[in-house]
């Protein structure tokens, strides 16, 4: 059943219907597309609200209650709605089967059914927001989360469980479609490292997310039943539902990096017109974090009690696991040496990626070290550290795979010199946002405060200032996007002159992929500077 | 799961059915994981108040328990009969293989709804009438995890008893045919609920039993 020659995913059908019942990949992507700028512009809102509190040492807009709730929703909202699902959902739902040649991924309704518990979980968890929301922080440390706070608790932890069961279906569908559904030829050693750094990230969401999931069912039985589970007052022990938290909720970093890094590996290649350096290295690399990852929970917990010799096994262990992600950046920086760069918006991101994770990643190691860590915990040191690897690592990435990945997803080509000036404006924004919290943090200015001495305004001010520009480079995209879809000049099947399966066909792809299940003869990333020698078509 | 059809984004049926059993087997490791976390903080707790806990456990009802893991082993030992008598192409077999299995999975939640009727009368559950000045805070920590562990097990049983149910019935009908991966996904699912079993047994009720 082949589409005739000129049909898209996009015009295949076109009534609402066809759209909340697709089974299509693409269209779930689409659907996820939308769900998560959704959920991104409801955390930024509130990202905007804390910057213009913090430019007053004391109360600007509200109440400290109220500033508390807005952190919350600020990060509940960020990790569990924008972060964890952004790249794995949109770009691996779109690319991942076109880039093993597959017609679809392993369980098309599972895919369907995965976009629907992510909405009923957003949904849910928006309700407890507009409700009146919580204070507790997205981490939900007892026994505050159970006994004191006086929020809609129960609602949000809810719909973060409901979300869990989407992150968990996910993830199993890729690994499964990773296994059992790449083209004839396509061999583990020949997929892109995009594939392999998503699988990577899939094993965690299977992994880690039950444990989630079992720990936030415990936090409901004690809130609602107000039994005793964790509670010191009713016997138990809170600092086991912080080892349960982290162990999940440190491996989600890595959910939220690993794909990023996977975007990096494909856009760096193609930008420098050479082939990936040392693609085992990243490939490994990738798989080695996502097991190390699962072993470095403790070095949230250094100052909450637990035994020294297990705070120096999980510094040890947190180092280990920084040597993998130095190595993917050797390895990244080394592709571009001697490379034929073009400064394209997806390489300006890649750029940006890169730096920024750089600086979240040696001030990550800063806090593996336990004296150090002691001294800034609970700081705008640590506030920085994450921002850095979460929205100068992981956003960037996403921000780099849209803007390469636009012209196959939309069949419309974006205006380069807009799309290069975001670039450039989120990466300033981002750093005048994000660097004068480590000068602030390290001066001992704590997080989750609204109120604070008066010295430390100026460091905020310049943080609020780097937050307009920040909110600009990420308001741009929508204007230009929307004027491409429009307006935009029609993409051809390979804009960029990259290698892989998923430039093999049009732009936007037909509904089946590709007309006849391709065949690979060779490894990705076959470039050579300037002359890709695998172009579509070239694939048997 | 139609075992005919072939999806349209497989190539050979053999490989449909390849993937249909990773699947299963990745979402066992999700589970794995899911109790996995509820034993690891029970087993925190049994470290921790080591005589407590024992003290707890003998209140739980081990004659039942017992009886219990034999209905459930037996009813997996039913359950492999149904696919082993399926794959080779009997009809009639494997449907009242399954019926044994269902029934066997009732008879299970028969018998831990008797438990928990008996633990009631107790003053045992948490949050409806434990007897706190009787028991102390430590047997209710025990007894939370109890209900907690033996409850999503049951949940479990019970989804599984559903999915024999329907199984046996699309098999009595002629709508199923050997050489589809269905009957056998379900026969994974049911000896992990079984396995979950083999866990929480020795580590709920025979703590402290051997002194």
């Amino acid at each position: 059943m082949h589409a005739p020659r000129e049909q898209t995913y996009l015009s295949a059908t076109v009534d609402i219907r066809s759209w909340l019942l697709t089974t299509d990949h693409k269209r779930i992507a689409l659907l996820y597309f939308a769900g998560i700028t959704f959920f991104f512009f409801i955390g930024g809102i509130a990202a905007t609200l804390i910057r213009f509190e913090l430019i007053t040492p004391g109360p600007t807009l509200g109440s400290p209650d109220f500033y508390n709730r807005l952190f919350t929703m600020h990060g509940i909202i960020m990790v569990w709605f924008f972060l964890i699902p952004s790249i794995p959902t949109t770009m691996g739902n779109f690319i991942l089967p076109m880039m093993i040649g597959a017609r679809d991924l392993a369980f098309p309704r599972l895919n369907l059914a995965s976009w629907y518990l992510y909405m009923s979980g957003g949904l849910i968890t928006i309700a407890a927001l507009l409700l009146g929301g919580l204070d507790t922080g997205w981490t939900f440390y007892e026994p505050y989360s159970t006994f004191y706070a006086t929020g809609y608790v129960i609602l949000a932890v809810f719909g973060i469980f409901v979300a869990g069961f989407s992150s968990i279906l996910t993830g199993l569908n890729f690994i499964v479609t990773v296994h059992k559904l790449r083209a004839p030829g396509m061999t583990w050693y020949r997929l892109p490292v995009f594939v392999w750094s998503t699988y990577a990230t899939s094993i965690i969401l299977v992994l880690a997310t039950p444990v989630l999931a079992m720990t936030l069912l415990m936090l409901l039985a004690e809130r609602v039943l107000h039994v005793g589970i964790f509670s010191p007052q009713l016997g138990g022990d809170p600092i086991l539902f912080q080892h349960m938290f982290w162990f999940y909720s440190h491996p989600a970093v890595y959910i939220m990096i690993l794909p990023s890094m996977g975007v990096i590996s494909e856009v760096v290649p193609v930008f420098s017109s050479k082939p990936l350096f040392g693609y085992y290295f990243v490939v490994w690399c990738s798989i080695a974090i996502a097991a190390i990852g699962f072993l470095v929970w403790g070095h949230h917990m250094f100052v909450a009690g637990q035994s020294l010799y297990a705070s120096l096994a999980f510094s040890f262990l947190s180092y280990l696991v920084a040597v993998p992600s130095a190595i993917k950046v050797f390895n990244w920086i080394a592709t571009m040496h001697e490379g034929w760069i073009r400064f394209d918006a997806p390489m300006l991101y890649a750029f940006g990626f890169i730096g920024l994770f750089t600086i979240g990643g040696l001030t990550g190691l800063m806090l593996a070290a336990l004296a150090v860590d002691v001294h800034v915990t609970d700081t705008y040191f640590v506030v920085a550290h994450f921002h850095y690897i979460m929205v100068g690592g992981a956003v960037m990435g996403f921000f780099a795979g849209l803007h390469y990945w636009w012209p196959k997803i939309s069949g419309r080509l974006y205006p380069d010199y807009w799309a290069r000036f975001a670039a450039i404006l989120a990466f300033f924004g981002f750093n005048l946002t994000f660097f004068p919290q480590f000068i602030l943090g390290y001066l001992g200015m704590p997080r989750r405060y609204q109120s604070y001495p008066p010295e430390f305004q100026i460091w905020h001010v310049l943080s609020s200032a780097g937050a307009s520009i920040l909110a600009v480079g990420y308001a741009l995209p929508i204007f230009y996007f929307a004027w491409s879809i429009l307006r935009g000049p029609r993409a051809s099947a390979n804009p960029w002159g990259a290698t892989g399966l998923e430039w093999t066909t049009r732009s936007p792809p037909p509904p089946e992929n590709f007309a006849k299940t391709p065949t690979v003869v060779r490894p990705p990333y076959q470039y050579d500077r300037g002359k890709p020698c695998m172009q579509a078509g070239d694939v048997r | 799961m139609s075992d005919r059809a072939l999806g349209f984004q497989y190539g050979t049926l053999a490989q449909q059915r390849e993937t249909a059993t990773l699947g299963m087997w990745a979402f066992l490791a999700t589970e794995v994981l899911f109790f996995g976390a509820l034993i690891a903080a029970y087993l925190n707790y049994r470290i921790w108040f080591g005589q407590e806990f024992i003290a707890a456990a003998s209140l739980t009802k081990v004659v039942l328990g017992t009886a219990n893991t034999a209905v459930l082993l037996t009813s997996s030992a039913c359950m492999a009969m149904a696919v082993t008598t399926f794959d080779a192409g009997s009809k009639r077999a494997p449907v009242l293989w399954l019926s044994a299995t269902g029934l066997l999975g009732l008879v299970f939640i028969v018998i831990k709804a008797t438990e928990w009727w008996l633990e009631y009368q107790e003053h045992l559950v948490p949050a409806l009438n434990f007897d706190l000045a009787r028991h102390g805070g430590v047997a209710e920590i025990f007894f939370v995890f109890y209900f907690c562990a033996t409850g999503l097990h049951a949940l479990h049983l019970l989804i599984g008893i559903s999915l024999v149910t329907w199984l046996a019935v699309r098999i009595g009908s002629g709508r199923l045919q050997p050489g589809g991966s269905t009957t056998r996904l379900i026969g994974l699912y049911w000896h992990f609920v079984d396995i979950v079993w083999i866990f929480l047994f020795p580590l709920i009720y025979l703590a402290g039993r051997n002194a």
